[in-house]
């Protein structure tokens, strides 16, 4: 009887969204949507610009908040609960935009991506991401402002894994970044999902790598999933290669 | 040359004072952007405060020595002040937070009418003085009978303002308290996705604001011995001016700011006229935001994204 259990909760997703609906005022962004991402996968979800994939990754935290639908992590219901509560259930996200602390150092930003863990292993973590993105270390005591674009990325994803969150949300990644760095980026996430066995959902426009990357993934369109499958499956499919690859490669 | 020297050493007193006042305004702005039109008077709150613990340590407990007298005083003014800013942020400026951007502005507005009229019917309308507290003064050179002065008060009041403002600037600059009240300054809504309690950060401000101005009200009380319940209006609205003209939102813009308001206004009144000293005050406002609209240390509105 317990085993079932203990296999049922294993098998329960990490990350549970079931009919969420979002507004920006009186206008839906998000119309009922369902995803799940299980523990230890890499789960994509592609979409045009507008599809409403940055407000799901910021509904997640609260912020917009679902007006209808639940969103469960790890056995919790956390729709309602605040952003920084969220976060500190050990998600972490690197969001649209970027969002780094242009007048903060890109130590300070470090830092205050491991705030939520009180510092327990900076060092340790700093050593870690610096390897990974070798550019950060020169410019540890620059201010964030002043990096270019790619760099900005770097130091966002660099900040969301000094948490050492459970669950990493990427929102485009890859966004305005040279081919190489994009590799670079999208080679990182592989090798976290591998050897640390961190969850990663990711949202992207760069349907092609993104997809490759995944182990299933989702398409959204204006506000409703409209596709899911294996990734590899996704990419044969012949409505995204029209929609999404066509000469996207 | 005498006057000259003399008025500087009065003109940094009083621009210490506005200094530590701007701070409150311009820390508040830099996170929720508005202007708390109270803060002068919680200034003012503050100095009522000094008085009231002043006389109670020195009169009725009998201590006998200022110096301890003072330290009580201030310690005490700044944690009953700091718990007004805190009251306050919760009563009167939280609700508000997500309404349209001027309603907290003018709540703000309420609540500095409601503490001037609280203090007028609480401590009566007339100004209440004191003895001089401490009246000796070091005679720094003289010439032609004219007496170059550094007081004993001016010298405690510079002491304590740079004390306190090297620790203010420590806590801001190296604490995770102060990087996390940073953090909500540049973006907020980042900041509650690191983990950062934004509405526990924007009350630390509060109090971290109304601390400093308490520190400016013991200040107050002990240079010019004389607090008034409409006291909280001229000083808080210079001390915006200092804010502004340093440049809203930067923390070393509020003292500099302040410093140049308060030189200003006591050069003006030893060479000019003591009934324009204000005006001079605001007209260098004016001239300086026509040249450089962000103040003097402040930054442009729009930065590279």
């Amino acid at each position: 009887m317990s085993a079932v259990m203990q296999q049922e909760s294993a098998r329960a997703p990490l990350l549970s969204i079931r009919g969420v609906k979002t507004y920006y005022g009186n206008i839906i962004a998000l119309k009922g949507v369902d995803i799940d991402v299980n523990e230890g996968e890499i789960v994509t979800l592609i979409g045009a610009n507008g599809a409403g994939k940055s407000t799901l990754m910021m509904t997640i935290f609260g912020s917009p908040r679902a007006r209808e639908g639940t969103i469960t992590y790890a056995g919790r219901d956390i729709t309602r609960l605040p952003t920084h509560e969220i976060a500190r259930l050990n998600i972490a996200q690197s969001p649209e935009g970027r969002r780094i602390f242009p007048r903060m150092t890109v130590y300070e930003n470090l830092q205050m991506g491991a705030a939520i863990n009180q510092f327990a292993h900076f060092d340790a973590d700093l050593e870690r991401v610096t390897v990974m993105f070798p550019r950060l270390k020169e410019r540890l005591h620059q201010r964030g402002g002043t990096l270019s674009g790619g760099e900005q990325q770097m130091l966002a994803i660099a900040r969301a894994l000094m948490s050492r969150p459970k669950l990493l949300l990427l929102d485009e990644p890859s966004l305005g970044l040279a081919p190489l760095v994009v590799k670079q980026i999208f080679d990182v996430i592989r090798e976290l999902n591998r050897k640390d066995g961190m969850t990663v959902f990711l949202v992207e426009q760069n349907a092609y790598h993104a997809l490759k990357l995944a182990h299933r993934a989702y398409v959204m369109v204006t506000g409703a999933i409209t596709l899911s499958g294996s990734g590899r499956e996704l990419l044969e499919n012949p409505q995204v290669q029209a929609a999404y690859l066509e000469g996207g490669r | 040359m005498e006057v000259f020297v003399q008025q500087l050493i009065n003109g940094l007193t009083l621009g210490s004072i506005y200094g530590l006042i701007a701070i409150g305004y311009t820390m508040v702005f830099g996170i929720i952007g508005m202007v708390n039109f109270a803060h002068g008077d919680v200034f003012m709150v503050s100095a009522f405060i000094a008085l009231i613990f002043f006389l109670l340590l020195t009169t009725w407990l009998g201590v006998s020595s200022v110096a301890i007298a003072l330290l009580i005083v201030l310690v005490l003014a700044m944690a009953m002040t700091a718990l007004w800013g805190w009251t306050l942020e919760r009563l009167a400026y939280r609700p508000l937070r997500g309404s349209f951007r001027l309603a907290p502005m003018i709540s703000a507005i309420g609540v500095s009418i409601f503490l001037s009229n609280f203090v007028q019917v609480a401590q009566g309308a007339r100004n209440k003085a004191v003895p001089p507290i401490i009246s000796d003064v070091i005679v720094l050179f003289e010439r032609d009978g004219y007496a170059v002065a550094l007081s004993y008060k001016q010298i405690i009041i510079m002491a304590v303002t740079t004390v306190l403002l090297t620790a203010f600037w420590f806590v801001v600059r190296k604490t995770s308290l102060g990087r996390a009240q940073r953090a909500c300054e540049q973006d907020r809504k980042m900041a509650a996705l690191l983990g950062i309690d934004v509405d526990r950060t924007i009350s630390l401000t509060f109090v971290l604001g109304a601390a400093l101005a308490a520190v400016a009200g013991t200040m107050y009380f002990l240079y010019y011995g004389v607090v008034g319940f409409s006291d909280g209006f001229v000083p808080g609205v210079k001390a915006f001016t200092a804010a502004v003209l340093g440049g809203i939102g930067s923390l070393p813009g509020a003292v500099l700011g302040g410093l140049i308001i308060g030189l200003v206004e006591t050069l003006w009144s030893a060479y000019f006229s003591i009934e324009y000293k204000d005006v001079a005050a605001f007209s260098i406002l004016a001239i300086v935001l026509v040249f450089m609209p962000s103040g003097i240390l402040g930054r442009p509105e729009v930065e590279k994204v």
